[in-house]
């Protein structure tokens, strides 16, 4: 019996038009939130886990009311239970304060792992499963390309740029996963209706004993100053190739002094 | 001048092009302190101006995921109050920075591009939102704790004292968690590495899973080779390759996109490159969009030409 809790963020749409509010927190009214594309990678992995032998998954996510949608999605492609913390003061949360929270809400659930995606699809720091293993005293295995879990061990092998390294941990572990673990599944029509019935407990900081001085924008350790967009990239010269567009390609380039 | 602890990515015992940025950035803050481990301490810390250089040479670090190395980074951090802390924002250096800030309740920056001083204040530039956005940032909370992309400066050599010292730190069980059971060195491309190369030619769906025509022009430039998901997916390149929102972030002076649309998962990793050049035989591709130079064509035409052009006019 494998109890996996899979950490998940729901995040503005990567394809959408992703702004900042006036207070340069992220925009997450203006465009459409999804579960992290990463993160159904996680969610698939543990299924997987839990397929192979005997167990469940229980799905978690911090944010706004609207991030409850991410919970569902991971129940429709076949996760067991969700847990939705959600609170007003948690509202413009540095990733230290968001592993915080996470950890509060872990520890509150009966587990034998940890999955997350290696990294959100907006911030992107790929930090928040190291902040949760150290806040919970747990090894983690991160950047995960294939998982391996055989009794109380967990393998992985990570591949870097030099090396491609086995990393193994036993007891309880947070594991991190990437796109290379391999495709998520759709949710199926009876998934979908089967997670009509799935349970979505909604916590609030209280619940996990903390206070509103230990989260929020304003007890972040980092400040953002200002977000400017980028100025659109202007597009240059097109030609058409009539058998001289590679010495065109070449002309342009040593014009810029890259031959 | 107060001290500032760099994290020095090194290896085989050769330093990247990255750390020794890391080590130009420093001096903008104070004197830096190049922090090594492994048994070797390369020249080139004390010729780009590693005033001090930290050694720690134990078999614990290589054996082990990021915890002991976290552990014995977070001790110098408490030990000499440096001014700010600056790691390469790859995993591990993320990793080890993000435990070692939360010991040390500072706040951490990864992905930074610049890092610009004035008097006492640390300012951070990030790319974000696909290279949409641009934002300026500071750490109110304890040592700045700072993870620098690659291509952030120009590398600068000058002469530092480079005195080494050896640092011995005793290591919890509990960093010992993740073993390290066996490691593959990949063998090397002869390339430049992808994130640092200052030219990147790529190739996508419209290779057809062939490379070779993309690869050479590369080389007769003396360019990285990066790939799309699309190439990625279809196995005809190895994710390591991979350009994009779950592969590389690169930002060359050059980037050169063959046979790939210019989708949003792939624009997030290469579209704050300074110069966009694209062979693409759909002339409504949206890559055409953000390009500086566009050639509506075959590669499998398009690229030999050129190549045969580069090697013509090198000589």
């Amino acid at each position: 019996m494998t109890k996996i809790v899979v950490a998940v963020k729901y995040v503005p749409d990567a394809t959408g038009d992703r702004t900042f509010t006036s207070d340069n927190t992220v925009d997450r009214e203006g465009v459409d939130g999804l579960l992290s594309e990463l993160d159904e990678y996680a969610v698939e992995q543990a299924l997987q886990v839990v397929e192979a032998g005997e167990g469940e998954v229980t799905v978690v996510t911090v944010g706004p009311e609207d991030a409850a949608d991410a919970v569902r999605k991971a129940l429709q492609m076949g996760a067991d239970a969700g847990v939705h913390v959600v609170d007003d003061a948690i509202a413009g949360s540095d990733a230290f304060a968001t592993s915080l929270v996470l950890a509060k809400a872990i520890e509150k659930l009966e587990y034998d792992l940890v999955f997350f995606g290696m990294a959100s699809t907006d911030a992107g720091m790929g930090i928040v499963p190291t902040l949760v293993a150290e806040r919970l005293g747990l090894p983690a295995v991160t950047f995960a390309s294939e998982i391996t879990v055989d009794g109380d061990t967990v393998t992985i092998r990570r591949d870097g740029d030099v090396a491609s390294q086995e990393i193994t941990a036993s007891g309880k572990v947070v594991v991190s996963v990437t796109d290379q673990t391999g495709e998520a599944r759709y949710p199926s029509f009876k998934g979908i209706m089967a997670a009509k019935k799935k349970p979505i407990d909604e916590w609030s900081l209280a619940d996990l004993g903390l206070e509103a001085s230990e989260v929020g924008g304003d007890n972040a350790w980092t400040a953002v100053d200002s977000t400017t967009p980028r100025p659109p990239r202007t597009a240059g010269e097109v030609v058409t190739d009539e058998g001289d567009g590679g010495a065109k390609l070449v002309e342009f380039l040593a014009s810029k002094k890259f031959v | 001048m107060s001290e500032v602890l760099v994290l020095i990515d090194a290896p085989e015992g050769k330093v990247t092009k990255p750390s020794l940025e890391l080590l130009t950035i420093a001096r903008r803050i104070g004197e830096p302190s190049a922090v090594v481990f492994g048994s070797e301490v390369p020249s080139q810390l004390a010729e780009y101006g590693a005033e001090k250089i930290y050694q720690l040479d134990d078999a614990v670090y290589a054996d082990y995921l990021v915890g002991p190395k976290a552990e014995a980074l977070s001790q110098l951090v408490a030990d000499k109050s440096p001014a700010a802390v600056l790691v390469p924002s790859t995993f591990e250096g993320k990793e080890i920075a993000a435990r070692v800030a939360l010991k040390a309740s500072s706040g951490f920056i990864t992905d930074a591009v610049d890092v610009s001083v004035d008097g006492d204040t640390i300012t951070t530039t990030q790319s974000v939102f696909a290279g949409n956005f641009t934002v300026d940032a500071k750490i109110t909370a304890g040592t700045p704790v700072i993870a620098v992309k690659p291509n952030s400066t120009a590398p600068e050599a000058t002469s530092g004292a480079g005195t080494v010292e050896a640092v011995s730190v005793d290591v919890s069980d509990a960093a010992k968690g993740a073993k390290i059971t066996s490691t593959k060195v990949k063998e090397a491309s002869g390339r430049p590495e992808l994130t640092e190369a200052a030219i990147v030619v790529s190739g996508g769906r419209g290779t057809g899973g062939d490379f070779s025509e993309v690869e050479a022009f590369a080389d007769s430039l003396g360019a990285a080779v990066g790939a799309s998901r699309a190439a990625v997916d279809s196995g005809w390149y190895p994710h390591s390759f991979q350009v994009g929102q779950t592969g590389k972030v690169v930002s060359p002076q050059l980037y050169v996109a063959n046979g790939i649309s210019g989708a949003i998962q792939h624009r997030a990793g290469m579209q704050t490159s300074k110069t966009i050049v694209a062979v693409n035989k759909d002339d409504e591709a949206p890559i055409f969009e953000l390009v500086d130079f566009g050639v509506v064509g075959d590669l499998k035409t398009v690229l030999p030409q050129a190549t045969e052009e580069v090697v013509k006019r090198k000589g």
